[in-house]
């Protein structure tokens, strides 16, 4: 395995869930630097629970997980961000009362480099044109795609290494969809790796250079992006056909 | 009796409403702020304020005794250099009490249920009100001090009985009410600027309005809660030494009622509204004041507080709260 295709994050055997109820009974997920990795399932298959449990916003029961190397088992959720591990939330989680700038300054909360937050600024704009506009708008009166958009273009605001996003597609108009999906592919192409949690396995898989299907808290199938969109397990359960 | 049309006694009233007002205010931001992060209305905040008034009690005795002060001339010339030394120190001393109470008796409950933490809070409410009447039963040099532990306590006027408006005015203004406005209105203006563009100030905002989002931002909430209390109790202990000097008394019931008037104010601003904390704080000094003159004062407390069950059942949200809480 070439350098620039290094092991980023590693996760052994999770367990995870709420109360007394266990939502994940051992997940294992590889994501290699510089990949799109999908993770596609129903609802409640675990995909949120997954990634939140990386985040550390739901403790880890068994099992491990790795980013660059070290372990984030009792890692506090504002240290793993720190370290480059950034979630964009299912149903975005935008501030609403606060602006679009506001919100966007607050994803780059954990750095200290202040030159480099207002350039990043700058490629955020870019990245969704519509933001710039609305700068001083607050963030709650959004459409559905805006507040995505927003939500990405904050967790970019953190320069992550890793960018996991949960369900970008879910209640969002179609056009807005493909325009998310469009910036993905810009920031996969620009070296971000992006875990990618999405009930839209078409999308996601199309997407994806690796995929992994969760089913009751287990990873049942795994394979490269068009592999798993031949899968005719994959057509039957996830792809309609 | 009064005169209905009296301008001079509505004047005077509208003063003491707006002096006690600003202090109910300067209160009534410390529940806000905590309600605002966490959802919890922090029923020993009142009692908080009445500890650091006999703190300041207690700190103008050793004044006294060691002849920084002369017990005479209290009221007649200035000691800006107390008071203010005062609002400090009752400050500091409050917003770290209020740091403790929060580690010890609020965060191990953060996520339990809410009763749990209501109940805790009024836990704390009753702990602290026994400590103010150990407090009132230790011996304090102050003028007419002493006394039983319980009896309410003489405090001193820190700055002049002058009248401001002269010698013939009947509406008295004295630096003892213009003390209260030099205060305060810096303190809301600097927490207000703190809250908008300060870090730590957008990290309350954003815990305030989605603490999981705040998390996956960096942001270590538990210290955003606890920079919140100290805030909080900071304010209250500058109210407490204000109030005391205004109102010429400390007693170790007094918070309860402060507490309850800054309370309503909050609720009536808004909860977890600054700007609401702030504009209800004035309004119920004001309606206290008038009702004290115009209902009689014994009937003010049940003017206030049937304020407090109307906007409850009315305009929960107040008058400049959302209008529905986002969820989700």
């Amino acid at each position: 395995m070439s350098a620039s295709n290094s092991l980023l994050l590693e996760i052994h055997e999770l367990t995870a869930g709420y109360g007394s109820i266990e939502v994940l009974h051992g997940v294992s997920i590889q994501v290699h630097t510089g990949e799109i990795v999908s993770l596609i399932g129903g609802n409640g298959a675990g995909k949120s629970t997954s990634l939140s449990c990386i985040s550390g916003i739901v403790p880890l029961r068994s099992g491990a997980v790795r980013f660059a190397g070290e372990s984030l088992a009792g890692v506090a959720a504002h240290a793993i961000v720190k370290r480059g591990l950034v979630q964009v939330p299912e149903g975005r989680k935008i501030f609403p009362r606060m602006t679009v700038l506001e919100n966007l300054r607050m994803g780059a909360y954990a750095r200290t480099d202040r030159a480099a937050i207002e350039s990043d600024l700058e490629e955020v704009y870019a990245l969704f044109e519509i933001l710039k506009g609305r700068s001083s708008q607050l963030g709650g009166t959004l459409s559905g795609g805006e507040q995505q958009m927003l939500a990405i273009g904050r967790a970019l605001m953190s320069r992550p290494k890793l960018l996991m996003m949960d369900e970008p597609s879910m209640g969002i108009a179609p056009l807005l969809v493909a325009k998310i999906f469009e910036a993905v592919k810009s920031l996969r192409a620009r070296g971000l790796t992006i875990l990618l949690v999405e009930q839209n396995a078409r999308a996601a898989l199309k997407l994806a250079d690796r995929g992994y299907v969760l089913e009751t808290g287990r990873v049942v199938l795994s394979g490269t992006g068009a592999e798993l969109l031949s899968d005719p397990r994959v057509q039957a359960a996830y792809l309609g056909e | 009796m009064f005169d209905w049309f009296d301008s001079d006694v509505l004047l005077q009233q509208l003063l003491l409403g707006l002096s006690n007002g600003m202090i109910i205010a300067l209160i009534a931001l410390g529940y806000t702020m905590v309600y605002g992060i966490i959802e919890l209305i922090n029923f020993a905040h009142g009692d908080l304020f009445m500890l650091g008034s006999f703190l300041a009690l207690t700190l103008v005795g050793a004044a006294m005794n060691c002849g920084l002060v002369d017990p005479a001339l209290m009221g007649e010339s200035s000691h800006w250099w107390l008071l203010g030394t005062l609002v400090v120190v009752c400050g500091i001393f409050c917003g770290g009490l209020n740091l403790c109470i929060d580690h010890f008796a609020y965060k191990p409950l953060r996520r339990a249920s809410k009763l749990s933490q209501l109940v805790a809070a009024i836990g704390v409410s009753f702990i602290i009100v026994n400590l103010g009447l150990f407090w009132g039963g230790l011996p304090m040099e102050v003028l007419g001090g002493g006394g039983a532990a319980a009896a309410p306590k003489d405090f001193p006027h820190l700055v002049s009985d002058v009248n401001l408006l002269g010698e013939e005015s009947f509406v008295v203004m004295t630096w003892n009410d213009v003390v209260i406005f030099v205060v305060t209105i810096p303190l809301m203006i600097g927490l207000t600027l703190f809250v908008k563009f300060t870090k730590l100030g957008m990290a309350m905002r954003a815990t305030a309005q989605h603490a999981t989002a705040a998390r996956l931002m960096g942001v270590d909430v538990n210290k955003v809660i606890a920079a919140t209390f100290a805030i909080g109790g900071f304010l209250g202990g500058a109210a407490s030494v204000l109030y005391a000097n205004y109102n010429s008394t400390v007693s170790f019931q007094m918070g309860f009622r402060a507490g309850m008037d800054a309370f309503t104010a909050a609720v009536l601003g808004g909860i977890g509204s600054l700007p609401g904390a702030m504009l209800g704080g004035l309004l119920i000094g004001l309606v206290r004041a008038m009702s004290d003159q115009y209902v009689g004062s014994e009937w003010t407390n049940v003017v206030v507080f049937s304020l407090l069950v109307l906007i409850l059942i009315f305009r929960p949200t107040g008058l400049l709260g959302l209008k529905q809480r986002e969820k989700v």
